[in-house]
């Protein structure tokens, strides 16, 4: 958490702004880094997935990006966006039935497979629109670019933004809601 | 979906964030102050002697006890609506108001006999200031909300009090224009209870609007 950290966060994300595409890669998966480790310790002993926290957090920042300022330090401001949804997570657990035994187990034993389980955003995911849902679906776990994608759906380059971008909009609000 | 294939999606949404916050408070604040006078003018209007009255010290005193509420709460609301807000060093200022009217009460207590501090604190028209104070901040209080939900406060029913209080005090301001009561004893009761209430609706309304 040093001030040089803060500084190099604080350039990709002056630059991602500005629209550099690969800046904006760079901060994200440095941000998600931070935030893991943050959330597996706030995940402790909690039922709560710190894998769903870093997603949820990552949407989060995604969509409020326009809530960090300039010249303010970025960590603290990361930190603060994965707070609230840890909080929110907890909140929510506290809401949902409790679990059975049999089920906890699964859960652990799950976790040893981590590859194949699916987190929450899978769900959300799976709420969107069917349009909506391919062009996610193909530049995030198909990895294609924007024109691949357009290309292979038969739509053009604007749709295709349109809709990520709508998409994603959706799935942050919709994440984890029961 | 795993993380990475999250981050390729992300960072492919290269749409621009949309306003900045600066912008957005600069609009809401403006448009809140438009509604307000909006719905004051057509509804009540200024008092009809109010060329005269504004040279007096209780008519005046009334506007810097509203402007200094509506002022350090929208301050505070618009810190509240950044993610990472200390509020802690903005909180003091909200107490401006209230010892305002504290003081102003003493000295009317010294100033007015006794037998005669009901009649000022019961005033002519309380039930029109418990209405109308709600009413003209009912448009302000809602472009609030909308603006914190746009932001990204940590604490939305605090954010959503301090909305209440900030659109109480633009209204409160209005009113004190129509207002026959210039009694500090009226505005402490009414003019409290009244923003109370706008308060409490910003405080509701922010655990249903600002959620994000």
């Amino acid at each position: 958490m040093s001030g040089a950290d803060d500084e190099h966060l604080a350039g990709l994300l002056r630059g991602s702004v500005a629209g550099d595409e690969k800046a904006y890669a760079d901060f994200l998966r440095d941000a998600a880094v931070l935030i893991r480790s943050w959330a597996r310790r706030w995940a402790v002993g909690g039922g709560i997935d710190a894998e769903d926290i870093v997603q949820e957090a990552l949407l989060a920042v995604h969509v409020k990006r326009h809530t960090w300022r300039n010249d303010a330090p970025v960590i603290p401001w990361l930190h603060a966006i994965a707070r609230h949804k840890f909080v929110d997570a907890v909140r929510r657990q506290a809401r949902r039935p409790t679990v059975g035994i049999e089920e906890f187990e699964e859960t652990l034993a799950s976790a040893e497979t981590e590859k194949a389980r699916d987190w929450e955003i899978g769900r959300a995911l799976e709420g969107l629109a069917p349009g909506q849902r391919s062009v996610v679906n193909a530049i995030s776990i198909e990895g294609c670019s924007v024109a691949e994608t357009a290309k292979r759906l038969d739509m053009n380059e604007t749709a295709v933004r349109v809709a990520l971008h709508r998409g994603l909009a959706a799935i942050a609000r919709r994440f984890g809601r029961d | 979906m795993d993380t990475n294939d999250l981050i390729k999606a992300l960072a492919a949404d290269t749409r621009r964030p949309g306003f900045s916050m600066n912008a957005v408070w600069f609009a809401t604040c403006a448009g809140a102050l438009v509604l307000a006078g909006l719905v004051f003018s057509v509804l009540l209007g200024p008092r009809p002697d109010i060329a005269i009255v504004a040279e007096t010290v209780r008519f005046l005193f009334k506007f810097v006890v509203t402007i200094a509420l509506a002022a350090a709460a929208f301050v505070a609301m618009r810190v509240a609506a950044w993610p990472e807000a200390d509020l802690r060093k903005l909180l003091p200022y909200l107490a401006i108001a209230p010892a305002l009217v504290v003081g102003g009460v003493v000295l009317e207590l010294l100033a007015v006999p006794q037998d005669a501090w009901a009649t000022r604190l019961i005033g002519t028209n309380s039930r029109l200031c418990l209405t109308f104070i709600p009413l003209i901040g009912l448009a302000p209080l809602g472009l609030f909300l909308l603006a914190l939900r746009y932001g990204a406060p940590s604490r939305p029913a605090l954010s959503g009090a301090l909305a209440g209080l900030a659109a109480g005090g633009i209204a409160a301001t209005f009113y004190a224009a129509h207002c026959p009561d210039d009694s500090p004893l009226f505005v402490a009761t009414w003019y409290t209870i009244a923003v109370l209430g706008l308060t409490l609706l910003g405080t509701l309304g922010a655990r249903w609007l600002v959620r994000w």
